[in-house]
């Protein structure tokens, strides 16, 4: 083997980017989140306060709250993503003409900023100009204003992730379930076992590692979720779509709570940490449990 | 064929003409208004494009804006140099990582990747401290472009390197062995052995963080100002300063989805790997 050390200087320029971007961040918050230091308080300099920053956090409704919608849009647009997705990776699993036509097509929200599929939702919906608006006026004589109804306004960024993000765990599942070994399919039919209990023994565990690593994916990003839905909402009406990335902006800049700001960052850093490990655990147990 | 089999691929066709007019109708409806005069934009909602009344003064006017067409060229020079840089010091790491017998690589493997996962919101607060905090007399790295071309490494360079990695390993080690058995240098080895190899890969990799980078907008919206504003932060601005121009806005939101939809045949089949880090090959 050649001499390690130009192995470490090829590698070093990216090791030493990501430790200044990367890790130097993260002592950094870690550190202010132990502080109260906010820059336009009548004493602006740093002060240590211990874990002052957490106990308030607890007991502060905006962050709870906020919490709770980012969970709560989180469960809806997983669950609805992989329903969606998995009939639709069997729909074009099928044979039909144009299909890598309609598979590019299908991909294609993926790539757009997320900053124009917001841009692009709002011009759906603003009143009086978009199609959304007047349909729902027009056909089911509901007054659709998303600076107005809270229900609407949540209803409407769900569907927009939808549009957003369903072609990944459509094109995911799509891989895994055309690595579906034949044989187990072809002999639970000779058996003559029915569709419902093919899907749920057989389909479904074979699917899980692709399903979960789907869903890992999927959980990370929603939990994460803040352009498309500044642009879409706002976070609006009042906080009712405030996701928590969206919270964490509003204090740290326009309120420049730095301290606080910081204890939510590592709040929210640490329950995304949580989420995803269960999730880690649940995919290890699975693959050794499967061998 | 038999009819039942015919009729069901008839309803697939079908349902996927369908499915294909859901996922671009909100597109082409932006179209539509960023080719519509202020006039017609109000009023019954119709989805045809008039050929007669269609109208680039909405194009003519943003691209005619001088503000505009510094955010356009600070968009292309960041995303241009974000890719060119990600896609070199990736390609050097792979290659340190295939070929040198480094201590402890699988959990440096694993930290690189973990930096991709980070939510950035969480990193916001420091990052604009230090952006603004670490100064040389009157320069920070505050609204530079450099700042964004640094900043942008932290999502582009795990997922450049993760891809490079399996491009690099599937190069035979043989060819490279043989040159160093000629007298060549690593550098040379590099530029004419593993460069020409990987260059199918090199290529995904510089469009896919490219179009990363060009569609980053948490990060460019808050460590800059004037100077380094990207397309998708003066996109924002467009909303929540003029607020009423949706002819514009629209033409603004075309332009800044226009690359990654033209590229969007070139990489699809790499799409599914590259956002599941692999874990799923599509």
């Amino acid at each position: 083997m050649r001499n390690t050390t130009t192995g470490w200087l090829l590698i070093a320029p990216t090791l030493f980017i990501l430790f200044i971007t990367g890790m130097v961040p993260f002592l950094y918050v870690l550190a202010v989140g132990f502080l109260d230091w906010n820059t336009f308080a009548a004493n602006p300099e740093p002060r240590f306060a211990g874990v002052e920053n957490f106990r308030a956090l607890v007991f502060d409704a905006a962050f709870l709250k906020s919490l709770w919608l980012t969970f709560k849009f989180t469960v809806f647009v997983l669950a609805s993503q992989l329903l969606v997705g998995f009939f639709l990776a069997k729909m074009l699993m099928r044979n039909v003409p144009l299909k890598g036509l309609f598979r590019t097509i299908h991909t294609l929200p993926l790539m757009i900023a997320p900053i124009a599929v917001g841009a692009t939702w709002r011009l759906m919906t603003v009143p009086g100009l978009g199609p959304i608006p007047h349909w729902m006026q027009q056909w089911f004589d509901i007054s659709y204003v998303l600076s107005r109804f809270p229900d609407q306004a949540f209803a409407t960024v769900v569907i927009m992730d939808i549009w957003h993000w369903t072609p990944l765990v459509t094109l995911t599942l799509m891989a895994g379930l055309s690595n579906l070994p034949e044989e187990p399919l072809e002999q639970a039919r000779i058996d003559g076992a029915g569709e419902w209990r093919i899907f749920w023994d057989i389909t479904l565990p074979f699917l899980k590692p692709v399903l979960l690593t789907t869903i890992f994916i999927r959980l990370m990003d929603a939990l994460r979720t803040v352009d498309e839905v500044w642009m879409l909402t706002g976070g609006g009406p009042g906080a009712e779509t405030r996701f928590i990335g969206l919270h964490i902006w509003r204090v740290v800049f326009p309120k420049t709570d730095y301290g606080y700001g910081a204890a939510m960052s590592l709040i929210t850093l640490y329950l995304t940490i949580v989420m995803c490990w269960l999730l880690y655990v649940a995919m290890t147990g699975m693959k050794e449990k499967s061998r | 064929m038999n009819r039942g089999i015919l009729y069901s691929r008839l309803l697939t066709f079908l349902f996927w003409i369908a499915m294909s007019a859901l996922t671009l109708l909100p597109v082409w409806w932006m179209f539509l208004v960023s080719v519509r005069t202020r006039a017609d934009l109000f009023g019954k909602p119709s989805f045809l494009l008039d050929v007669q009344a269609m109208t680039w003064e909405n194009y003519a006017a943003v691209l005619s804006n001088p503000t505009f067409q510094k955010y356009m060229t600070n968009s292309l020079i960041v995303a241009t140099s974000n890719a060119v840089l990600v896609s070199v010091l990736a390609l050097l790491a792979a290659y340190a990582m295939s070929r040198f017998a480094l201590v402890g690589k699988d959990n440096l493997f694993f930290w690189v990747l973990t930096n991709r996962m980070a939510p950035p919101a969480v990193f916001l607060l420091p990052l604009f401290l230090m952006f603004t905090g670490l100064r040389l007399g009157d320069w920070s790295l505050f609204d530079t472009r450099i700042g964004l071309i640094l900043l942008y490494c932290v999502f582009n360079l795990p997922f450049a390197f993760w891809l490079l990695q399996g491009i690099v390993d599937a190069i035979p080690k043989e060819l490279d062995e043989a040159a160093y058995v000629d007298g060549a240098s690593t550098f040379t080895v590099l530029t004419t052995v593993i460069f020409p190899l990987a260059r199918p890969g090199l290529a995904v990799t510089g469009i896919l963080t490219w179009v990363f980078a060009w569609n980053e907008y948490l990060f460019a919206s808050t460590l800059t100002s004037v100077e380094a504003r990207t397309i998708t932060t003066g996109l924002a601005e467009f909303v929540t300063v003029t607020g009423t121009n949706w002819g514009q806005l629209a033409a603004v939101a075309m332009l800044t989805l226009a690359p990654a939809a033209l590229v969007l045949a070139l990489v699809q089949r790499h799409i599914v790997a590259g956002l599941t880090f692999g874990a799923v090959k599509g």
